[in-house]
This record gives structure tokens, sequence and C-alpha cells, in this order.
């Protein structure tokens, strides 16, 4: 490689920033372990070591594969689940095992997806009807009867014998990959902005609208339909197009709200979750009370309180959903804003990317992961934070779920890929 | 197109800037509202953790609150347990997990968990969280009498009733007995049975606080304050006689006496409080004005509820209710004068107000503010409040004052209330007789203080759902009570 030396020093970066997630992890597994020694066992020490062993696993994939890529994408994914894993291990230690799996599947997915692409992720444009039709193929994946499962009243999921996920997770993906590819072809069509151009823009706004009838669930049709606003806004330049699809978003989600007695109970608990405590507002309040308990430094890992003086859950989906409410209650304003921060990062590096990729397609893809991942984060917890009305999505990389942690790995894999090409690129390397 | 990159790169940061704003503001700026909240599973939990401070009767030895320690999944809680049952449940209250707090654990919640913001108890258990060990509360010294709250309750028995006694120079609250009464121990464990408590009324409400927020018609004990506004009005003196022709007219109609047999005929002003003359009354009343005696009734306390440390919610003001909402007259024509000066005119008191007016007459005519919690100690012992003494008003001359008890005094020597003679100490009261409409039902009750020269205790009992009267029911109670009290006393 003629920038081997530049190349080198990336990646030397990135498992030394390993090392200090690694260092965490093992504190984390470690104070969770002190707090809780009666409940659970020394073997929960191992964990660490495992995760560490998986994080260079990655490391040795992204060394093999895409030398030039971001250093500080997949320090931070690692901390982002190592967070996650230490939570849920805290709340059940069984979980936290499953979970644990869930990760190896995602690093396994991320190793293939960098292998399979490192020479030319491009080529995907061409096959981006095949992504668009996944996509909805995936998305309306639930509503078949049989398969299609119903949580918490939201309709997300597809049960397939003991197997449970959440294809919306993966749909994300490839409609993002087949935005990133039919957007760069029409870009300039759209911009002109003649009406019958529009038709399949229309048509995707009826997919949302549908997808978020059918799921009963307001967060993924925000999701979907704020991301493609977004790399439309890229695509084309055109404000006006934002805000015209928003108030068509806003309208059709009126409309929803008319309908579905799920969202209307969704938004009243937004307004006033104390006009219903004991029942509908129930749980937003037990996790605002969760997230005010922890106040500024936090109970410590595992000196949390989430349970009945009997012993009982006193949050529904505290794993999932609500994991955030968890986190900010063991590790207090401190930890919590450091989560966030992470974030923030991950998003800023990733719309650098964006900045620093060569060509539209590339452009397009990084900023659409890497918006989906800052949005999604946003739909979740603004939702916690009654910011906005509470819907039922992942936090990205931390909350339980499998579906959720291996797309999150897939989008991770896209944007180092796009990271390498970009950096490769620019000839002398990036500095980061 | 990096133009539109940075601008959605903006957006989306603001977002998550917008995330962590909304954090600070859950983790700082609304916390202690939070905390506050009574559907706070979590801080109700969090509350546990904590090694609540005891609640102790007057003498210190008595715990009405105690802790009992259990380990949950390996956290340690600490559980409440009340030794004394149901003696003092309503001003004390309970703590726990599935129905939340009343009285005082509510009420004295930041005590009893040492939240409460004196400098010591901040660093104390500032310390015992930076060490992890078990945070202590304060514990808290009630005014209440052991000796006197378990008279009281003995006496009403299963009768639906409250005995409230105050001390008349400090306002201390020594019996707050409320009946029937329940084990706060049963609230967490077994709800319903307290559900199935009967009393011998229509409504037990068991968990009614009777003495602070029960609603009785005073009857003939608001003679007392008709007297008071006549006798302070200086228009009035004890031994002008009246004449009783066994009726009073109001509206151009008779109104009758309790006793419609036999008219007294001529009697002086004591001697109609002595035998709680109806038709006196009634005339003084509009004489004088049903405004007049509304005035005087606030000055005793009416139309505010009783400062007690108790949750506001677990205290009634006492007055005129119209529809079940207090009505305060602006206007005579909006009230009988009649009936109000003899009590039967929508009048609805708390024994908690009858004891504070007692109070005020034993005590020259100064109302103290009554007040149950009397220090509250650090886990050491060491104080860290204590209550002091406090006038509430000055409700009537010392003059005055003097005559009620004159009057009061007849009533029990010879008069009405006899049955709450103690021999060897003067007692001054006054009985009351309020037909409830149900056939043969009456609201008893009975007023007093003793020993006339030298006041110790004031009392007020009252009775629902009564074949008797106030002298036969009530005042052999208020006898029991002050007999209980007073020997208590002197064995010190």
């Amino acid at each position: 490689m003629n920038a081997g030396g530049e190349a080198v020093s990336l990646r030397n970066r990135e498992l030394a920033n390993l090392l200090v997630v690694g260092m965490l992890t093992a504190v984390g597994f470690a104070s969770v372990y002190i707090a809780r020694s009666a409940e659970v066992s020394s073997a929960s020490l191992s964990y660490a070591g495992i995760f560490i062993g998986l994080y260079l696993v990655a490391h040795l994939a992204a060394r093999l594969t895409v030398p030039q890529a971001d250093p500080y994408l997949l320090p931070m994914a690692g901390l982002l689940s190592a967070i996650g894993v230490t939570e849920i291990y805290r709340q059940e230690p069984a979980d936290a095992f499953r979970q644990g799996i869930w990760v190896v599947v995602g690093v396994a997915c991320f190793a293939l997806v960098l292998l399979v692409l490192r020479r030319d992720y491009r080529r995907l444009e061409g096959y981006k009807y095949i992504f668009g039709l996944t996509a909805l193929l995936l998305l309306v994946l639930p509503a078949l009867p049989g398969i299609g499962e119903t949580i918490n009243g939201a309709r997300l999921w597809v049960r397939v014998g003991p197997f449970q996920f959440q294809p919306g997770e993966l749909a994300k993906i490839s409609l993002i990959i087949f935005l990133a590819g039919y957007l760069r072809e029409k870009r300039e069509v759209l911009a002109q902005g003649r009406l019958k151009d529009f038709g399949p823009l229309l048509a995707i706004w009826g997919g949302a609208m549908l997808v978020l009838f059918q799921t009963n669930d307001l967060g993924s049709g925000l999701l979907y339909f704020g991301v493609f606003l977004a790399m439309l806004y890229v695509a084309t330049a055109r404000l006006a197009y934002v805000l015209a699809g928003g108030a068509l978003f806003v309208a059709g989600a009126a409309g929803v709200h008319a309908i579905v007695p799920r969202v209307q109970e969704r938004v009243s608990i937004w307004l006033d979750p104390w006009s219903d405590p004991d029942d509908s507002g129930y749980q937003l309040l037990q996790s605002l009370y969760s997230i005010g308990h922890g106040g500024f430094g936090g109970t410590g890992l595992g000196k949390g309180i989430f349970e009945t003086t009997a012993g009982d859950p006193q949050i529904p989906f505290l794993k999932t959903d609500f994991i955030y409410s968890a986190l900010a209650q063991e590790l207090g304003l401190i930890g919590a804003a450091a989560l966030l921060l992470v974030y923030m990062l991950f998003a800023v590096r990733g719309f650098r990317i964006a900045l620093l990729a060569e060509d539209g397609f590339s452009k397009l893809l990084a900023v659409g992961l890497t918006f989906a991942f800052a949005l999604q984060t946003f739909i979740i917890l603004g939702g916690i934070l009654r910011l906005i009305p509470l819907t039922g999505i992942t936090l990205p990389l931390v909350s339980y779920g499998g579906s959720s942690i291996v797309a999150n790995f897939v989008l991770l894999a896209g944007l180092m890929l796009v990271s390498h090409r970009a950096n490769e690129m620019q000839g002398e390397g990036a500095r980061p | 197109m990096n133009t539109q990159i940075s601008r959605v790169a903006l957006a989306a940061l603001g977002l998550l800037v917008a995330l962590i704003l909304a954090t600070t503001y859950w983790q700082t700026w609304a916390v202690a509202g939070l905390e506050d909240r009574q559907d706070n599973a979590i801080q109700r939990v969090a509350e546990f953790t904590i090694k609540r401070g005891l609640i102790y009767a007057s003498d210190r030895r008595t715990a009405l609150a105690a802790n009992e320690r259990r380990r949950v999944k390996g956290k340690t809680f600490y559980f409440r347990r009340y030794p004394q049952g149901g003696l003092a449940a309503h001003t004390v209250g309970y703590s726990t997990q599935v129905r939340s707090r009343a009285g005082l654990e509510r009420s004295l919640n930041d005590y009893l968990t040492g939240a409460n913001e004196n400098l010591s108890t901040v660093l104390r258990t500032t310390f015992e969280e930076l060490r992890g060990v078990t945070v202590t509360g304060n514990n808290v010294v009630l005014t209440l009498n052991a000796r006197g709250q378990r008279a009281a309750m003995r006496a009403l028995g299963g009768r639906c009733g409250s005995v409230a006694v105050l001390e008349p120079r400090t306002g201390k609250v020594l019996v707050s007995a409320s009946s029937p009464t329940y084990d706060p121990n049963l609230v967490e464990r077994d709800y319903a049975a307290i559900n199935r408590i009967r009393g011998a009324c229509p409504t037990a409400a068991p968990l009614l606080n009777r003495t602070a927020n029960g609603r009785f018609v005073p009857g003939s004990t608001f003679k007392v304050l008709t007297a008071a506004a006549a006798l302070d009005s200086g228009r009035y003196s004890l031994y002008q006689t009246f004449n009783d022709p066994g009726f009073c007219i109001e509206y151009g109609r008779p109104v009758n006496n309790y006793d419609t047999s036999r008219p007294f005929g001529t009697v002086t002003f004591l001697q109609a409080m002595q035998y709680s003359i109806n038709s006196v009354f009634c005339n003084i009343g509009k004489e004088l004005g049903p405004l007049k005696v509304i005035e005087y009734a606030r000055r005793f306390g009416f139309y505010s509820r009783p400062p007690l440390e108790t949750p506001p919610e677990e205290r009634a003001a006492s007055g005129l209710s119209r529809r079940g909402e207090l009505f305060l007259p602006k206007t005579p024509f909006e009230v009988d004068p009649g009936r109000l000066a003899f009590g039967q005119e929508r009048l609805q008191v708390t024994p908690m107000q009858m004891a504070m007016v007692v109070a005020a007459v034993a005590n020259r005519g100064v109302l103290m503010r009554p007040y149950v919690v009397d220090r509250v100690l650090t886990p050491s012992g060491s104080r860290i409040a204590r209550t002091k003494p406090d006038a509430l008003s000055t409700a009537v001359k010392p003059r005055t004052a003097a005559a009620l008890a004159t009057m009061m005094e007849a009533v029990v020597s010879s008069g009405t209330g006899t049955a709450a003679q103690i021999p060897g100490v003067r007692v001054a009261g006054k009985t009351g007789t309020a037909e409830t409409g149900v056939g043969g039902r009456n609201m008893t009750s009975f007023i007093a203080f003793a020993p006339v020269d030298d006041p110790r205790l004031a009392i007020a009992v009252m009775l629902e759902n009564q074949s008797g009267t106030g002298g036969t029911t009530a005042a052999p109670i208020a006898k029991s009570v002050m007999e209980a009290l007073l020997g208590a006393r002197s064995n010190q």
C-alpha cells in the first residue's frame, strides 16, 4: 500500500482507543460485581475479557480490509455496546449473555460486510432497486399473519420459531442504500422541481405513512421519513422539499392520530403524564423518576433502584426502550451526558466522512447512515425525556435486542467502508 | 453537497444537544419536584433503604413507629412497624410502598428520612452516603400522652367518635383519638381487612381522622361561643335574667327547647348555660346578630384548618356549611340567628376545633396554636428542632373567659354535665346533643377543662349515632380521659 505509514498510524490509534474502551468495560463490570456480589458470580469478570477479545477481532478485520478508515468509530461503537451490555448485565445476567452473543454476531456481520465490500462498496448502487424492494418487504413482514407479532402495542416484530427480531432495523439500512442510489441518480431532475418527478417521493411518503399506521408506532415512521428528508435535502439542496415533506408528515401523523387510539394515548401521555399516573402514564413517569433519582452523580453502577421492595420490576421494558433511564439513574448526569457526547462524537465522525467522501453515492450513504443513527437516538431518548411523544424504538448499540445490535454494526461497517475509500482517495491520507 | 451535509450535521447535533439539555433538566432542576410526587415509586423504594426516624409519644419511651430490617434480593430495606397498632394511627399515619404515606409519616417525611435542611443533618447524611452506610433519619417526639391516648381509645370503645385534648397553656395536643381506628401495620399487608372494619355507625371510615377531619354538629357546645360573644360585647352579664317560655319565636314561628315539657320561667344567663336553655340563647343570637357570633367563632379558629403538623388534606376547617362546602355569611340574612346561637344551624365542627375553644377559655381567652410535634432529635439524641408555644389569637377578654368558666363549672357541678364530675377536681364543661334527623340518633358532645383554678387540660369529646345526650354519653368519656391524664400528671 502506498500510504502504509499513515494507515498503520490510523489503525494503531484505533487499537489504543480500543484498549481504553476495554479498560472502561472492565471497570464497569467490576463495579457491577462489587455492588451486587450477592446476586452475581465472579465469572462476570470474564465478560470484560471476552469483550476485549471481540473488539480485537473487529479491529483486526478493519486492519485487514479498511486500513484507512476512521479510527474512532469502532472504539465508540465498542464503548456503546459495552455500556449496554454492562447495564443489561446489571439488570439480568442471563440477558447480558444473550446480548453478548448478539454482539458476537454483530461483529461477525461487521467483518463480513467489510470483507465482501472491501474492494468497492459502490457497486451496491447497481442493486438499489433490489435494496428498495428488500426494505419494503422487511417493513411489511411484521404485518403478515402467522409470523408478525405485537409487543407493547406496536407491531414491529417477527417471530420464526424461537427467534424474534425487528426487521425494521435492517430495513432502515436497505432503505438508506436505496435512497443513496436513487437520489444520486435523480438529484438534478428532482432539483428542477417538476411535479411528475415527485411520484416516487410521494410513494415513499405513502410508504412511511403505511408503516406508521401498520406498526401503530410513530417512531419508526418518523425515523424513516426523517432520514429520507435529510438525504433528499442533501441531494437537491432544496429546503422547500424538507418543509413540504415535514408538512406532509405532520398531516399524515395527524391523520393517524385521529384514527389510532394508541397514538392518541401516547400523545396525551406526552402532554400530561400526570393525568393518569398509575396506568397509561406509569411507564413514562417511573422512567422520569428513575432519571431524576440519579441526580448529578448517579447511584453508581449496580446500586440503582429498579424494583419494588418486594423485588418486582418497576419500569416495564427497562432493558430495551428504557435502558437510558436505567443508565441515567446509575451514572447520573455526568454519565448520561458523557454517553450522549459519545453519540454526538459518533455523529460528528460520520458527517465528517460524508464531507470527505468523493462521490455523491458515498456522501449520501454516509449522511443517511449517520443521520439515521442520530435521529434514532433522538427519537427514543426524546420520548423518554418528554421532548416528543414516546415511541418504542431501540437506543442504537445500547438497548437489549439482537436485530438492533446487528443492524448497527452493519451501519458501522458501511461508514468505515466509505471512510476508508475517502481517505484513500485523498492521497496523502486524512488527518483525523 | 457539502453545505447541505454541514447543515444536516448541525441539525442532528442540535437534536443531540437537546437531549443533553433535557437530561440536565430532569437530573438537576426537576429533581426536587419529582421526588415530591406521590406516585414516585422509585423514590418510595429509595426511602425504604433509609433507616427512618422513630416516632415516640411524649414519654419518649412508647414508640409509635419503628423499623423492621429485611433483605430482599441483596438489598437491605427498612420497613415500618407500628408497635402500638391503632393507638394513634390517625396522627402518626403510615409509610408504605403500595399506599404511599399518610399522617405525620407523610408531612414529616423530610425529618424522618434525614432530608431536612438543618446543617447538621445535611452533613451527617451526606457523610453516611459517602461512606456507603445506611442513612438514618431523625427521631420525632410527639406531645401525645400515651396513657391519655389509651384511656381515650378504651373509653370510646367501638363507638364512632373522637376525643381531643389540649394543654391550654401551650397548645400541646395530649390526646387525639379517633374511633374506629385501624392497625397501620395492615395497610401494606392486608388493606382489605381495614375496609372490613365496622363501627357503631353507618359509615365506619376507619381511616378518617375524626379528630381533625371529622365533621360533627356541635349542638349546645356551641353555646359557649354564643356566650363568649355575648359576654365579650359587654351587653350581657352572668346574672342578668331572661324569661324562658319554653320556646323562642323565629320568622314568626316557635322554636322549641330540647325539653319542651317544662319552661324554666325566669332564669339568669348562668342558669341558661347550666341547663342549656335554647330559647334564651335563641333570643341572644337574634339580638347579637349572626355575624357577631361568627366573628367570635373565627377568633377561636373557625374557618381555618386546625394548624397542626399533619398534612393539610387531613384537617378540616369548622364553620357553617352549605352544600358540603364551608360558607362564610356576608349578610345576617343568610343565617338563622337563633338556631346558630344554640348550635343547630348547618354548623360543622371538628373535635379539635372544639378543644381549641375550651382551651382558649381555660387559658384566660388566649388561643394557643395547637401542636403535636414536640421536638426532633438526631439518632444520637441531640435536639434539632423544638416547637415553642405560640399564641394564635386573643379570642376574648380575660374577664369574659373567667365568666365563661363560672358558667361551665355550674354545668358540671349541678347542670347537664354532672357525669363529668371528678372528686377533688374542679371541672368546667358543656354538653351538646344534636338531632341528626334520623330517628332517635343524635350526635353528642362534651367539652370541658380542668382543673378550673389551674387548667391543665381542655377536652372535646364528640360522638356519632348516639341514642342518649351529650351529658350521658360524652361526659363520662371525658371524665375517664381527664382522670387518666390528671392521674398521670400527679404520678410524675
